[in-house]
Order: C-alpha cells, then sequence, then structure tokens
C-alpha cells in the first residue's frame, strides 16, 4: 500500500506479529478487534476505506458486524477486496448453494428433515452413504455416516432425537473423493488467474487444515485439472471478488465411488464445490511459498484499483503479476498437531481443525519433499522410522495424526498397497510413492552403502540420520562419507516460472541434482535460524524475532541468510532476507547450507541461533561440535544456563538465591531431594521449553507417576524444585558483556505454578516493592555478565519473601540466554527495539556505541497487559485448567494509561470479557476460598447471578450473597453444573483446582470443557479471575490510540531518534 | 521402486549441438532422436503434448519433474501419433495412478518407437536453453557424448525441413468423434461446414467445432483456395502446425484466395500465415513460448487471458499492413497474439484457443467464429 502512495492504519490485537511493528504500517492500533474499537479508530482517523480480507474470518466477521452497524455508511467508508454481499454469498450456506445453482457448479446434495418421512424422502435426493449430522448437537454428537438404509434408518431416527429442536441435515457423503484447493486471484476488470492447485493427501473427511496437502496435484490428468480451474474462476467471478480467493473441491476418484452418476462418465467423473473462502487464507499463504507468487501483496493492490497486468511481478522484474505460477518442483506440507502436549486429546482428524502450526517442504521429487517435511516437524525423535509399538501387521489406518506412520508401518507389514489404498482413502498414487521409501530402507538395511546407493537414497530424501540408523552407521560417518564422495545437496531457485525467465529472488530449496544456483555471495552475510512450525510454547514470537533480526543485520550493511520451515511466516517472504534456504531446521540441512555458503574454500557465514527459539537453540551445540561460528553468547553459554549443576554453582558464588532443588536421573534421587526440599515440588525435564511434562507434585506418590513422564521426554536430568507459591516476574535483558540493558519488567498475575507463556503478563510490575525491583536488576545485570552473554537473556522470578524472610524474596527460576517469548510485546511497549541491539551486539557493537546506557530503561507511563489465547474448543478431551504445562497457541495485549482498562481490553481481546450482569458459574477450591471473598463480592456488587457447586455455594451464602446451588456429579438431580453451562444459564465460569491432584482435576473436566465448548470465559486460576472481575467493578472508558502516544515521547530509543 | 529400477536402466545422454551433455537414464524406445530441444513450462498434459503436430521436429523437455503420474488414456491423443522425436524427463513414473489410464508413459513411448531419457536436470537444462537459445540435440545411450555429437553435426538443422508435409493429412476426410454428436439445427438445415486446412491440427479444434454444430472437414496443407471453395465452406480454418513459417509460400497463397470469400480463423501456424498474408514475415524467438501459463492483453478490453502456447516463430508486428490490427499482445515480451481484419470476417491467434493440454479461457473464440459463420451463413441463406 505504501508503494501506492497510500496512508495505512493497521488494527490488531496481537503483539507478537510483525505486523504491529511501527515501521509497517503508518499508523499502528494494538487494540482489541470490536466493533466499539473499530468505530472508533474509523471515527479518529477517518479513513476512505477499510480492507477486511487480509486478516482472516476474524476481519470478515468484523467488516460484516461494521457493515451491520451502520457504521461504513456512516463514516462514509468503502469496503476494498470484497463486498458485503460477496462475503454473505460465500458465508451463507442457503445463498452459497442458490448462488451455485445459478452458475450450474456442483454442491452436494443436502435436505434438512425434521420427521423420518421427511428423511426418507431426502434418501432420493442424497443417495447413501450419507452423511447424518444433527442440529445443535455439541462435537455432531448422534450424527453418523450412513451405508446400508438399515444405518440410515437407525441414525437418522437418533439424530432427531438426539437435537434439541429435532432437526437433522441429512448430506451426500463424499468420503474417500479426492480433494483439492484452487487459489484464485481476480482484479476489478475481471482478469482471472489461478496461482496453485493443491491436492491433498488424505481424501474427503479430514479438515484442509489437518491434511498432508501437494502442490501441485499430482494425481489429476490435464482435463481434470482445468475442469476445476474453470470452475473456480466461475466462482470467483460470480462472487465478484477482487483480489484473492480460495475454492476447495472434492473430486470422484473412480467411477465405482459414484455409481449413480451415469451419462459423462466416459470423460470425466463429477466433482462438488466444497467450500469458498472470499479472502487471503491459511492456504494462500502456503500457496504463497509454494509458488513464490506474492499473494497477499497482489491482492492488496488489487483492493485498492490495481489490475493484475499494472503490478510487477516481483520475482522475475520482468513480467507482471498477471500470469499463472509454473512449479518445477513439488511442494509437501504437513500439518504440526499439538498432541505431544496434549497426550490425553482426542487424535482422530476430522471436520474441526486441531493443528496448530505446519511445515512446508519442497524438492524435486515426492519423497524428497515428503521426508525433508518431515524431518521439519521437530515432534520429538520421530523420524519416518517411528513406529508405535503396538502397530504389528494392521495399523490403523484411519485419519489421526499418526496415519502416515501408520501407513509406512503397514507397507513394512507386507499389507498390499492397493488395501492400504482402499482402507485409507489415500490414493494409490501417494502409496506406491511410500512403497518406494519403504523399499529404499529395506535396500539401505541389506546392502552395503555405495555412492550409487547413498545418492539414490538421499533422492529420495532419507536424512543421514534415518540412512545412518538403516545402515547402522554413525550420522557423522554419513555425512564424511557423503563428503568423500561429492554427495551434496545443490540448490535450486523458488521463480514462479520454472526457469524460463531468469529472476531475482533469492529463494532457494536443496535437492540431489547436478546444478546450483545458490551461489555463495563474497558479501558479509550472517544465518538467522527461525524457528520452524508453529506450536504450543513455540510460537510466531519467534518469527517475530528471526524477521527483526534480518532486518537488522542488512541496516548493518550484512547479507542476512534466513533459514526456516515454516510457510506461515514473515520470515519465509522472499523480500524479508536476503537468501531465504526453506530447510528443515536440523544440523544436516543447516550444515548442508553453511556449506553451500562456504563454498569450495570460503568460511562458513556465522549463525545466529538466539532468534528461532529452542529450535535454533537445539542446534547450536551441533554447529559448535562442527567448529562452525556461532554469533552472540556461545554454545557453551547456552548449555550453563540448562545444566543445573553448572547454574547452580554460578548462582551461589553469585550469592543469588534460587529455589532449592537438584537435577536427578533416577526416582531414588527424586525422591530423596524432595524429601530434603520439601512438597510441593516442580518436577520438569532439562531443556525443553514450552514446559512439556512439567508437573507441580505434592507428594511422593504423584512424584513418581509424574518422573517417568519428566524422564520420558529423554532431555537428560529431570529437576526437582521447591514450589514456591508467589507472585512471578519476568525481564528480557540485553548484554553486551561489559552492560545490561533492561528494558522492563513484567509482573505475571497469575502466582508461580502457571506457566509463563499462559500467564497474563503486566508491564510495569503492579505490586513490586523497590527493593524488590533493585534485586530483579541487579541479579539479572550480575547473572547475564557471569554467564558471558553476548545479546538477549530471559530470567524468570519467583518473589516470595515469605520462604526467606529478610531480604527481597525474589528467587531465579529459569534463565534462558536467547530471546524469549515476550520480545515482541516488551519491544513494542517500550519501544526499544531489542532484537536490533541484540544483533548490533553481535556484529561487535557495544550498547554504549549504540547510545544505550545499562540498568532498566525509564519506565513507560502506560499499562500494558499481554494474555493468552488458547484454541482448546477444538481439542476434544483435553484439559484445560492452566498450570505449568503451556497451553496457549497465541497472545493478545491490552493497553492503557491505567491497569484496570488495560486488563479489561487483553480481556476483551481474548474472549474472557465479562459484563455487569453476567450469570456465573462458581466452583472453588479449598485453597482458594478465603482469597475469593472480594471477588464474590464485587461480582454480586456489579448484579452477576451466581450459581455454585455446593461448597462454594455455602461460602456465598456465608456472606449473606445469595446463591443457587448446581450440583456437580453429573448422574445426581438437573440441572448439574454442565447443564447450567450448556443451556446458556450461566455466561462465564470461575473453576479454581488445588495443586496439581489429578483425581482433583477430573472432577472438575466436565464444567471447564463445557464451558470451552460453549465458548464462554472459563477462569482456572484465581488471580485471572480476581483480575478480570477486578476490571468490572471499574467499568469506565478505555483509551483507543496508536500505540506510540501511550509511550512517553521523552524516551525515545536512540535507534528510532 | 521406479527410481531402484531405472538404476538398472540404461545410461543414456542428452547431447546438444553447442557441446554441452546432460546425463540419465534411457527409457522409452532405445535407439537415437535428434531434433531442436526445446522446453514447456505445463504441470500437466503430457500425453496431448507429445502427439502435438506442432512438436514434431523437436526433443520436448517438461520442467515439471514428474512425468506419467496420471499414465496413458484412451482419449488424449491429439493426432494418431507421438508427434516429438524425443523427451526429456526429471523423472517418468513406473506407477501412474489413474482409473482411465492404460499403459504407462514409458510403454507408450516404447512402444512407438520414441526414445526419451529421464533422471535429467532438467531445470539445469531449461536455464540453458533460456539463455543459449533453442538448439539441436540428440538423446543416445550407446555412444559417447563425442560420438554423438559428431552424428548429431551430419543431420539437418530443424529449420531447414517444412514439417507441415510430414504432419498433414494426405487425403480430405470428415471429422468423427463417437463422443461428440453432432446437433443438426432445429430447422432441418444442413449443420454449418467448416474446412480445416491441417496444417498439423489437433483433434480438440475440430471436436470444439463439432461441438458447436459445425461438420468438420480437413484437407491436406496442399489444398489451393478454389478447392477449398468448392467444398462449399461457412468458415475455413488455418490449423496450427510445426516448423518455420517462412516455408509455407503455397499456404500463404491460399490463404489469400480465402480471404474475403469465407470468415477465417487462424491459430498459431495459421496465425503466422495470415500475418505473412499482411506483409508481416515471422521471425523466430529465442526460446519460444511453450506452457500453459502465458498472459495474452486483449487490446479492445484490457483483460488479461491465461493461454496455452507452442511456438517458436512470431509475426512481427512492425510490418504489418493496416489491412489488419494486432489485436492482442504478450503481457511478457509484447509480440503478437492476435490479428484482427479491418473489414472482412478474418481473425488469427497465436495461442491455443483449443487448449488440451491448457486452460480454455478463451474458448470463447470458437463460439466468436461459429457466429461469424453463421452470420455469413444467414447472409447467403437470405440471397
Amino acid at each position: 500500500m505504501r508503494e501506492e502512495g497510500i496512508r495505512s492504519i493497521l488494527v490488531n490485537s496481537n503483539p507478537a506479529t510483525i505486523m504491529t511493528d511501527e515501521e509497517v504500517a503508518d499508523v499502528v492500533y494494538i487494540e482489541p478487534l470490536t466493533v466499539e474499537v473499530l468505530e472508533r479508530i474509523i471515527a479518529r482517523e477517518r479513513p476512505d476505506a477499510m480492507l477486511p480480507t487480509l486478516g482472516g474470518q476474524t476481519g470478515l466477521n468484523l467488516a460484516i458486524d461494521l457493515a451491520e452497524a451502520g457504521i461504513l455508511d456512516k463514516y462514509n467508508v468503502r469496503l476494498l477486496g470484497s463486498s458485503i454481499r460477496t462475503i454473505r454469498l460465500a458465508e451463507d450456506r442457503q445463498l452459497f448453494r442458490d448462488m451455485l445453482t445459478e452458475i450450474g457448479e456442483p454442491t452436494p446434495a443436502s435436505e434438512i428433515v425434521e420427521t423420518w418421512e421427511q428423511a426418507v424422502a431426502a434418501l432420493d435426493v442424497v443417495g447413501l452413504p450419507a452423511v447424518i449430522r444433527p442440529a445443535y448437537t455439541l462435537g455432531g454428537t448422534g450424527g453418523g455416516i450412513a451405508y446400508t438404509h438399515e444405518e440410515y434408518e437407525r441414525i437418522v431416527r437418533n439424530g432427531l432425537s438426539a437435537s434439541p429442536i429435532s432437526q437433522v441435515l441429512v448430506e451426500q457423503s463424499l468420503l474417500g473423493w479426492k480433494e483439492l484447493e484452487y487459489e484464485v486471484m481476480r482484479d476489478a476488470n475481471d482478469t482471472c488467474i489461478v496461482i496453485c492447485n493443491m491436492e491433498n493427501l488424505d481424501p474427503m473427511g479430514v479438515h484442509t487444515g489437518d491434511s498432508i496437502v501437494v502442490a501441485p496435484s499430482q494425481t489429476l490428468s490435464d482435463r481434470e485439472y482445468h475442469m476445476l480451474r474453470n470452475s473456480a474462476l466461475k466462482i470467483i467471478r460470480a462472487l465478484g471478488i477482487e483480489g484473492g480467493c480460495n475454492v476447495q473441491f472434492a473430486l470422484a476418484p473412480r467411477p465405482d465411488v459414484v455409481p449413480w452418476t451415469g451419462s459423462d462418465s466416459a470423460a470425466r467423473l463429477p466433482y462438488h464445490v466444497i467450500e469458498v473462502n472470499p479472502r487471503v487464507s491459511r492456504s494462500s499463504a502456503l500457496a504463497s511459498k509454494a509458488t513464490g507468487y506474492p499473494i497477499a501483496r497482489v491482492a492488496a493492490k488489487i483492493a485498492v484499483g490495481r489490475s493484475l497486468h499494472e503490478i510487477q511481478n516481483s520475482v522475475t522484474e520482468k513480467t507482471t503479476a498477471a500470469f499463472e505460477p509454473a512449479l518445477d518442483y513439488v511442494v509437501v506440507k504437513i500439518p504440526r498437531w499439538p498432541f505431544d502436549k496434549f497426550g490425553t486429546g482426542d487424535r482422530r482428524l476430522g471436520t474441526q481443525m486441531k493443528a496448530t502450526g505446519e511445515v512446508m517442504a519442497v524438492d524435486r521429487t515426492f519423497e524428497g519433499a515428503l521426508q525433508k517435511a518431515i524431518r521439519s516437524l521437530e515432534v520429538g525423535g520421530r523420524s519416518l522410522l517411528w513406529q508405535k509399538p503396538e502397530w504389528t501387521s494392521e495399523p490403523p489406518l484411519d485419519a489421526t495424526d499418526e496415519r502416515i506412520w501408520a501407513v509406512l508401518a503397514a507397507i513394512r507389514g507386507g499389507m498390499a498397497l492397493a488395501e492400504i489404498s482402499r482402507r485409507s482413502g489415500i490414493d494409490p498414487w501417494f502409496v506406491e510413492r511410500l512403497g518406494r521409501i519403504v523399499e529404499m530402507e529395506r535396500v539401505l538395511l541389506h546392502d552395503e552403502l555405495t555412492p550409487t546407493l547413498l545418492h539414490q537414497a538421499k533422492r529420495l530424501g532419507f536424512g543421514d540420520r534415518e540412512i545412518a540408523t538403516l545402515a547402522d552407521w554413525l550420522p557423522e560417518r554419513v555425512r564424511s562419507a557423503r563428503e568423500e564422495w561429492d554427495i551434496r545437496p545443490a540448490y535450486k531457485m523458488v521463480d514462479t516460472c520454472a526457469a524460463e525467465f531468469d529472476a531475482v529472488t533469492p529463494y532457494f530449496y536443496s535437492t540431489y541434482e547436478a546444478e546450483n544456483e545458490a551461489v555463495p555471495s563474497d558479501l558479509d552475510r550472517m544465518l538467522v535460524i527461525g524457528s520452524g512450525p508453529i506450536r504450543i510454547g513455540q510460537g510466531i514470537e519467534f518469527d517475530y524475532c528471526s524477521v527483526r533480526a534480518a532486518r537488522a543485520l542488512q541496516n548493518a550493511g550484512v547479507q542476512a541468510i534466513m533459514a526456516n520451515s515454516n510457510p506461515e511466516t514473515v520470515s519465509t517472504d522472499f523480500d524479508t532476507s536476503s537468501r531465504l534456504y526453506f530447510e528443515p531446521l536440523d544440523e544436516e540441512s543447516i550444515r548442508d547450507l553453511l556449506a553451500n555458503e562456504a563454498g569450495e574454500e570460503g568460511e562458513a557465514p556465522t549463525s545466529i541461533v538466539q532468534f528461532g527459539g529452542q529450535t535454533a537453540v537445539n542446534i547450536a551445540p551441533r554447529l559448535a561440535n562442527a567448529a562452525l561460528p556461532i554469533a552472540g553468547s556461545s554454545a557453551d553459554a547456552i548449555d550453563l544456563a540448562e545444566d543445573r549443576g553448572r547454574f547452580g554453582a554460578i548462582l551461589t558464588s553469585l550469592d543469588i538465591p534460587q529455589p532449592p532443588g537438584s537435577a536427578v536421573s533416577t526416582i531414588e534421587d527424586a525422591l530423596s531431594t524432595a524429601n530434603a526440599i520439601g512438597y510441593p515440588v516442580l518436577v520438569r525435564p532439562s531443556y525443553v521449553l514450552g514446559g512439556r511434562a512439567m508437573e507441580v507434585v505434592q507428594d511422593a506418590g504423584e512424584l513418581r507417576r509424574f518422573f517417568g513422564a519428566a524422564l520420558a521426554e529423554n532431555t537428560g536430568a529431570v529437576l526437582i524444585d521447591k514450589y514456591l507459591l508467589g507472585a512471578e516476574v519476568e525481564v528480557d535483558a540485553i548484554c553486551d558483556g561489559v552492560e545490561v540493558l533492561i528494558p522492563g519488567i513484567m509482573e505475571h498475575i497469575e502466582r508461580a505454578g502457571v506457566h509463563s507463556g499462559d500467564s497474563m503478563a503486566v508491564y510495569p510490575p503492579q505490586h513490586m516493592t523497590e527493593e524488590q525491583r533493585a534485586a530483579v536488576v541487579d541479579y539479572t545485570t550480575r547473572m547475564a555478565l557471569a554467564m558471558n552473554v553476548r545479546g538477549l537473556m530471559n530470567v524468570q522470578f519467583v518473589i516470595a519473601p515469605a520462604a526467606k524472610p529478610g531480604g527481597p524474596g525474589v528467587f531465579v527460576i529459569e534463565v534462558n540466554p536467547r530471546s524469549s517469548r515476550t520480545v515482541p510485546f516488551l519491544s513494542k511497549v517500550t519501544g526499544v527495539p531489542m532484537v536490533q541491539i541484540a544483533v548490533n551486539i553481535m556484529l561487535g557493537r557495544s550498547l554504549a556505541e549504540q547510545g544505550y546506557a545499562g540498568g532498566l530503561w525509564p519506565e513507560q507511563p502506560l499499562v500494558a497487559v499481554k494474555a493468552p489465547v488458547f484454541s482448546m474448543s477444538k481439542l476434544v478431551d483435553v484439559d484445560t485448567f492452566l498450570g505449568p504445562e503451556m497451553k496457549s497457541t497465541g497472545e493478545v495485549m491490552g493497553v492503557d494509561h491505567t491497569f484496570e482498562p488495560a486488563v479489561r481490553k487483553a480481556m476483551i481481546a481474548s474472549g474472557l470479557e465479562i459484563r455487569p450482569g453476567t450469570p456465573f458459574l462458581l466452583s472453588i477450591s479449598d485453597q482458594t476460598k478465603d482469597e475469593s471473598e472480594l471477588l464474590i463480592r464485587t461480582l454480586h456488587e456489579a448484579g452477576c447471578r451466581m450459581y455454585a457447586t455446593p461448597g462454594t455455594a455455602r461460602l456465598i451464602r456465608s456472606l449473606g450473597i445469595p446463591a443457587e446451588t448446581v450440583p456437580k456429579r453429573l448422574n445426581e438431580a438437573h440441572p448439574n453444573v454442565v447443564d447450567v453451562i450448556r443451556d446458556g444459564i450461566v455466561k462465564a465460569v470461575i473453576n479454581t483446582l488445588e495443586g496439581g491432584r489429578a483425581d482433583v482435576r477430573r472432577d472438575g473436566f466436565h464444567i471447564r470443557r463445557t464451558a470451552t465448548e460453549a465458548r464462554i470465559p472459563c477462569f482456572t486460576s484465581i488471580d485471572t479471575a480476581r483480575a478480570a472481575v477486578a476490571s468490572l467493578a471499574s467499568p469506565g472508558s478505555y483509551e483507543v490510540r496508536p500505540l506510540n502516544e501511550y509511550r512517553d515521547p521523552s524516551t525515545i530509543a536512540p535507534a528510532h531518534r | 521402486m521406479s527410481l531402484i529400477r531405472t538404476s538398472e536402466r540404461p545410461r543414456a545422454l542428452l547431447v546438444l549441438a553447442d557441446g554441452r551433455t546432460f546425463e540419465g537414464v534411457g527409457v522409452g524406445a532405445a535407439g537415437h532422436a535428434t531434433g531442436e530441444v526445446v522446453f514447456n513450462t505445463s504441470m500437466s498434459g503430457y500425453q496431448e503434448a507429445l502427439t502435438d503436430p506442432s512438436y514434431r521436429g523437436q526433443i520436448l523437455t517438461a520442467t515439471f519433474p514428474l512425468q506419467g503420474n496420471y499414465g496413458i488414456d484412451e482419449f488424449s491423443d491429439e493426432s494418431r501419433e507421438v508427434q516429438v522425436r524425443g523427451f526429456v524427463v526429471r523423472e517418468m513414473t513406473d506407477l501412474p495412478s489413474h482409473w482411465r489410464s492404460r499403459s504407462t508413459l514409458h510403454q507408450y513411448l516404447a512402444e512407438r518407437g520414441i526414445p526419451a531419457i529421464a533422471e535429467v536436470d532438467t531445470r539445469a537444462l531449461t536455464r540453458h536453453l533460456r539463455s543459449r537459445g533453442v538448439v539441436m540435440g540428440t538423446i543416445t545411450r550407446d555412444e559417447t557424448a563425442e560420438e554423438a555429437l559428431a552424428r548429431l553435426r551430419r543431420e539437418p538443422d530443424y529449420a531447414e525441413i517444412d514439417y507441415v508435409a510430414t504432419v498433414s493429412t494426405r487425403e480430405p476426410y470428415q471429422f468423427r468423434d463417437p463422443r461428440v454428436v453432432l446437433e443438426l439445427p432445429e430447422d432441418g438445415s444442413a449443420p454449418p461446414h467448416i474446412v480445416v486446412l491441417d496444417l498439423g491440427v489437433k483433434r480438440n479444434i475440430m471436436r470444439l467445432l463439432r461441438q458447436r454444430g459445425a461438420a468438420v472437414t480437413a484437407v491436406p496443407h496442399t489444398t489451393r483456395a478454389e478447392e477449398i471453395l468448392a467444398l462449399r465452406p461457412d468458415g475455413v480454418l488455418l490449423s496450427p502446425g510445426p516448423g518455420d513459417p517462412m516455408l509455407l509460400d503455397h499456404v500463404v497463397e491460399t490463404a489469400r484466395g480465402l480471404i474475403g470469400r469465407t470468415p477465417v480463423m487462424g491459430i498459431c501456424l495459421g496465425h503466422q500465415v495470415v500475418g505473412r498474408l499482411f506483409g508481416a514475415d515471422a521471425y523466430k524467438l529465442k526460446f519460444g513460448h511453450r506452457g500453459a501459463n502465458h498472459p495474452v492483453r486483449d487490446e479492445l478490453t484490457g483483460r488479461v487471458y491465461i493461454t496455452a502456447q507452442n511456438h517458436g516463430f512470431a509475426v512481427d508486428g512492425d510490418h504489418l499492413t493496416s489491412d489488419v490490427v494486432p489485436s492482442q499482445i504478450h503481457l511478457n515480451d509484447g509480440t503478437v497474439e492476435g490479428l484482427q481484419h479491418r473489414t472482412e470476417p478474418v481473425f488469427t491467434i497465436q495461442y491455443h484457443a483449443e487448449a488440451s493440454p491448457g486452460p480454455n479461457d478463451t474458448e470463447f473464440l470458437f463460439d466468436r467464429f461459429m457466429s461469424s459463420v453463421r452470420s455469413g451463413d444467414a447472409v447467403r441463406h437470405a440471397r
């Protein structure tokens, strides 16, 4: 937009993204995305137009709400991209069907029925197999797929009784059909193009976000490809979209799955239009990275009136944006699911998306792309060779996150490929390719490793580690054999045109072929190692840091080389870095690309590992072992922070307190440590981000139970620490070896015990004494210097004065000499460009040379609250309580001049808003009952009717406040706790639990799950609830203004002066 | 499997006339294949491309690395035989998957005597061709690179051969296709009659005309204008075909005799012939346009269409007479993509509106042709 001379105003509630950086748009608001806030921004800024189609479903929904509220008309704001009519056409099922019928495009037959007689009639339209979906039942209860008339009758009758309004939708089943997607663009001149088509390896029935996706389609004939292309173009024209759009299709794979087709079967099989997104979507991001075509950029230009042929193709700089990318490689995307953290979650995949992120890999063979994608997933040691011990001859082939491994296991077990294809619905082409991988496994197992064989294995994407396992070599020996035999990857360019034109994009992928296009440059350059797929514990914050690092390098005149495997990121935009390697972030790929950058005689560029989360940090020691240079803090400094013994020794020598504890590797040592320091204790594996397998345990029995899980993480020792109940405080610091700059201190609203990533964090701290602040600054400074940190460091403290009377009561819990997830938040609220300063330090410029002094940065006259966002409603069977194990997948921010409105905004933005009069369900544990009095009184004063479990109801009534008792157990009377939530009697829940006792958790599980599925606020920490309720008590107005206006203009960072 | 099996296949070489050699394995038929080496960037449609007569005399390189995925079916041949001299691919699968597939690509080529080479770094080859221009080359399994190069230098150059004579039908014939029922006019009159001057026609052109209610007759390239008019056509289509249009003086003369007497549509080589008739020589492009993603702008509407293209020569727009206007241009390099006669019902396109393979964006041009045919029809009947 800036290129077009347009002043842009951006609003988003997410502080972790690059887009809310103040350099991206002309004005940036980090405010909740609500109609009220948007109206205030519109009234203040008076924009000519609004572009909602780049903000996902949130943007579209907000556009509709603003239009319906008359705000767009009132302020004369034009809607760009998609009109309200278009959005409605695509979103409203009936309007959409009518539109498709009008333009002659097929959709699956469906009928709404309310009686068995109607259902019989519907069957004539829909045919068998049929999908039965009861209306208004949670999780599709009472529905199913009927293959026979008997099943049909049984399921329909069940569904009618399960539905509270006795209504079911009967729909033609497309189970097992191929699923395809087309990314389409259209300009106001009606020029339409297809950017990319994609084929799901998983057939219909699995959400496309949960499917393994291949681009371009592999099993479609030219005729079929263009049949669907024609349909996609027809649809975007009918919708009148100016910009991008995504169309999903189901295509019959064989005549036998569509017995009722007849006439046209000689030429082509039937297809159906499944869904249209009239906006830039997750698939668009993938398509952009898969093709090199910058969809969002072009969509924005179209929205402001450009024609496709007037927009330059920034890849070739010779041609225009009006063309269709030609790929000369294969792209495979694999979703990243959170089941490594949610072991109890339902792993079955269906219509509800469960993945938190995705990886993409590019190669010139399908097998290579698939195997590189699997290597990119970073699921604890799960290589392609992984299989579950219980998978014997017939592994389960239904759709789960583990299916690709199950298919491989089935092939290894000897199941016929055709049978696998029949059972899984996966096209034989893909199964045959997996068969080829297994065949190579067998050869590697039995044959001598020769140059020819090794070369073939590499072409099929086998990693050195897998080859080593199969050939019974050490991985390093495979690597040296490759060097000796000159088997190394070549890097080819993603250029949108299959090499037809000379392209200028420095976007590369590895493949085992002859010609290398990524010729090393002789300019100064450094490698930024990215953070891989978005997962719980490692979100978009680290991509923010990687992007900022690349910019900082370029600003300093150093070429930034980026390595990452995640297509959803800004770091993998080809114009973010000087050169992009789309590669797995493992030792092999990083060393290969460093070797390529080194060239024949040159030196490998220095790697920056501080910004890519644990992914990049984990590579540090491997690079160090291979004598490859690392910028900033050394691999040894990183190890120092993670090695309990060494770290403890440093703290002791510095006289800095930490909770007592030690690192152990046997249960006996664990028990004796716990006895010595006293329960409760915190149990966690070392070297793990996001608190995986971390628990607070109350007694020896629980310790026994959780110790095994922590040890199973296989990261070395298990840490046993005294659990100190107190306020948690966190700082990010920047050290140049001489001075330590602390941009700010953040205080957590939830007390220690809730993972820092799931806590609400407040800047500046609201409850710390001067002495405590001084201690935090002092400890941080001395630790950073003692550990020889160069760059960023994150420290977590617990403040528990009672644990050590007489002092400030500040204890160090954890130190990480790297970028943390609070860096973007803190950078934005303080205005200190932390990543840039850290990168400059790595380049040899001290803090002083950059114009900064050590110590705490001047506190800003604002209060900012960072709140976690969860995607729990999609993860059936996962308990939503907050604990030491991180569960959130994103964050929002509320900022204002004082605490209450800032918290209120954070609550609104994270979906926890409560208004006066909201009826509550309370179930408060004994431990927190004493602290709940004020909360209960405040609720009462705010006119909130209270429903409570028996013990809590007694507590409320003892305060002289009325409460309705609701049975806790589901088998007692009705309405019980679940009923009051489901029936909408209560609109918010407070359900706290004590300690880590699993049996107690089970009691509240139904309450929490039901609240989550009903999408109402559910507070599981008394601290969060108190903060939310406190904001209820002072509902006064909040500010809406650009972020920089909250800050103190007299403390602008030197970098921005 | 396939890769491991291809390792058991014979080594093969692609040797270019400029001395550059690419290694791979031999697939398809044994023996030598010599021709002009060109590349196509389309990601699907190999069977249609291999049987497109416009590729006569050429060795086709597919830039998309996986070829043969959906096998070979009985409907996708665009002519009677495989037209390419040879096929160069990164990977040719032995494991196709498609309900229509009747054989593998390898078998198909082997049975028709067409040598091919797989496991080639086709991207490196494409980069070479794009910077150097298209070049003669040969596929071999039983020679050294030096031997193959020496042999290649003895063979005639692509430019010297009139390939149209080798692909055009020898006898006139009426096009029939059991899959396309010819719908007769409701008033009982005879359907419009389109004569296709076969310079190397693709079946889908005739199929699309038949779908639009035309009876189609294909005639040899040597058929003179008077002979064509004697067939009482309601319109004439000058077809695509292979090779240098400067070798086709006789076809230019035929076109001259048709224009003004019947509606004419020209496609690809047919377009270049009409260009010559109106003053513009054809010139050879460095590496041509071959693919399914070529953007063409209609100069009247400003709208851009994505087209399938397959040509090595272009019409020199600077020397056209004022009888015709360049109605469409290629967005990437500004070459002439379409001509419209100012007064007569004559239009031509450089690209392949018939697709097969490729996008169907411009199929409406056949409707436009048929409507000019039908209005001429109306005039004739009124007389």
